[in-house]
C-alpha cells in the first residue's frame, strides 16, 4: 500500500507513535484499576484519568501553539512546560 | 455478588472505530504531516518544521478571519436564541395548526447551505428578487457584492432564515414538556405572564436552549457555504472566515503547509469549546 500520499516523516511518526502509547498505557492502567478513579478536583467538575489526560494533552497543544506564537526559544522549554503541567493536572484536576 | 466484566463488547465499537479511523483519524495524520512540510506538487515534501505555524500565528489574515468568525458567531446566537424562544412562544399547543406550524418551522432546515445562498442571491437582486427590488425602490443602497456592512447583514440574514426555526423547535419541545399544573399554579398566584416566562419556561427550557446554543455556536463557528456561495468572502476580506480562508489557501493556492498549519490551530481551537460546551452541559444535566 502506497502512503506517500500522507507524507511521513519520523518527528511526525514519532509524535502518533508516543500519543499511541499514552493510549495503550490508559488502557493498561484502566484494565488493572478499572472505575477510570473519578474525582472532583480544582476545575470543580468530576474528572476520570481519561478526562485528565485528555486536558493535558488539549493543554500541552495551547501551550507548545503560545511559545511558536509568543516566543523565539526552543520548544523543549515548551514540552518542559507541558510535562509540569500534566503533572499538575493529574494531581490536582 | 461480584460485577461480571465482559470485555468482548468492545468488539461493537470496532466497525465505528474503523469508519472513525479512515474518516477523522488518518486525514487528521495527514494533515499533521503536511503541516511540518512544504511541497511543490508531485507528492514531494521538504521539512519546514514549524515555520508555518509561526507564519500563520504572525499573520494578520488568520487572526482576522478568526475574528470575524467569533464576532459572526456572536452576532447570530444575540438573534436566533431570543427570536427562536419568540417563536416557540407564540407557536399553538393545541388543534391542528400544531402540525402545521411545526412542518413550516421545519422547512428551512431541510434546504442545502449552497441552496440557501442561492436563494438569497437571486431574492436580493434588484432587477428580478423581490426584496433587492423593495430595498431598491424605498432607496435604501444595499450593494452585498461591493459594501461590507452589507455583505454581513446578507449573511447574517442567511443564517437566521436557515437556523432559528432549529431553535424555536428545540425550544418549543421544551415548553411543551412543562405540565399544565405549573401553569395552573402559577395562575392561582396571580402571575404576569412574564413572571410565568421567568420563572416557569425559562428555566424548564435551560437544557434544551444550551443544546441549541452549542448546536447553533459550533456549526456558525465552521460557516462555509453560505458566505462563499454568496459573497465569495468579499468584499475583500470582509466576509472572509476560517474555513473560508483555508479553502483559499488549501485549494486555490495549494499552500498545504500554511494550511495545514492553519487546520490545526481551527481544529484546536474547536476542540477546546466543544470541551467546554459538553463539560458544562453534562454538569448541568448532572445538576438537573
Amino acid at each position: 500500500m502506497d502512503l506517500s500520499w500522507m507524507a511521513w516523516t519520523w518527528p511526525t511518526a514519532l509524535f502518533f507513535i508516543v500519543i499511541v502509547c499514552m493510549l495503550l498505557g490508559m488502557a493498561f492502567w484502566e484494565y488493572k484499576s478499572p472505575g477510570g478513579a473519578p474525582r472532583v478536583g480544582v476545575l470543580r467538575i468530576e474528572t476520570t484519568r481519561g478526562d485528565r489526560l485528555f486536558i493535558s494533552l488539549l493543554g500541552s497543544a495551547y501551550i507548545h501553539i503560545a511559545w511558536l506564537g509568543l516566543t523565539n526559544l526552543s520548544l523543549w522549554w515548551a514540552l518542559a512546560l507541558s510535562l509540569i503541567y500534566a503533572f499538575c493536572v493529574f494531581r490536582y484536576v | 455478588m461480584g460485577k461480571t466484566w465482559n470485555n468482548k463488547a468492545w468488539f461493537m465499537v470496532l466497525p465505528a472505530f474503523i469508519v472513525v479511523a479512515l474518516s477523522a483519524i488518518i486525514p487528521m495524520m495527514t494533515v499533521v504531516n503536511y503541516s511540518v512540510q512544504d511541497t511543490f506538487g508531485n507528492n514531494e515534501f521538504f521539512w519546514a518544521g514549524t515555520d508555518w505555524f509561526k507564519e500563520v500565528l504572525a499573520s494578520e489574515r488568520f487572526w482576522g478571519a478568526l475574528g470575524r468568525n467569533f464576532a459572526f458567531s456572536v452576532i447570530i446566537l444575540l438573534i436566533e436564541i431570543p427570536l427562536g424562544v419568540f417563536i416557540a412562544l407564540n407557536m399553538p399547543r393545541k388543534g391542528w395548526t400544531v402540525s402545521l406550524c411545526l412542518v413550516v418551522m421545519a422547512m428551512p432546515l431541510l434546504i442545502p447551505w449552497n441552496v440557501v445562498g442561492t436563494i438569497f442571491l437571486l431574492i436580493l437582486r434588484t432587477d428580478i428578487g423581490l426584496v433587492g427590488y423593495a430595498i431598491d425602490s424605498l432607496g435604501i443602497p444595499f450593494r452585498y457584492v461591493g459594501n461590507p456592512r452589507d455583505a454581513w447583514i446578507t449573511v447574517v440574514a442567511m443564517d437566521v432564515w436557515h437556523w432559528t426555526s432549529l431553535v424555536a423547535l428545540l425550544a418549543y419541545a421544551g415548553l411543551v414538556s412543562i405540565p399544565d399544573a405549573y401553569y395552573q399554579a402559577a395562575r392561582i398566584d396571580g402571575a404576569s405572564r412574564f413572571s410565568v416566562f421567568r420563572y416557569i419556561q425559562l428555566p424548564k427550557m435551560k437544557r434544551v436552549l444550551l443544546i441549541a446554543f452549542l448546536l447553533r455556536f459550533m456549526d456558525s463557528f465552521m460557516i462555509y457555504t453560505e458566505p462563499f456561495v454568496a459573497t465569495g468572502g468579499g468584499p475583500g476580506t470582509s466576509t472572509t472566515f476560517l474555513s473560508v480562508d483555508l479553502v483559499k489557501i488549501a485549494v486555490g493556492q495549494f499552500d498545504l503547509g500554511p494550511a495545514a498549519a492553519m487546520s490545526i490551530i481551527y481544529f484546536l481551537i474547536i476542540l477546546l469549546l466543544s470541551w467546554i460546551f459538553y463539560t458544562v452541559m453534562t454538569r448541568n444535566d448532572e445538576n438537573a
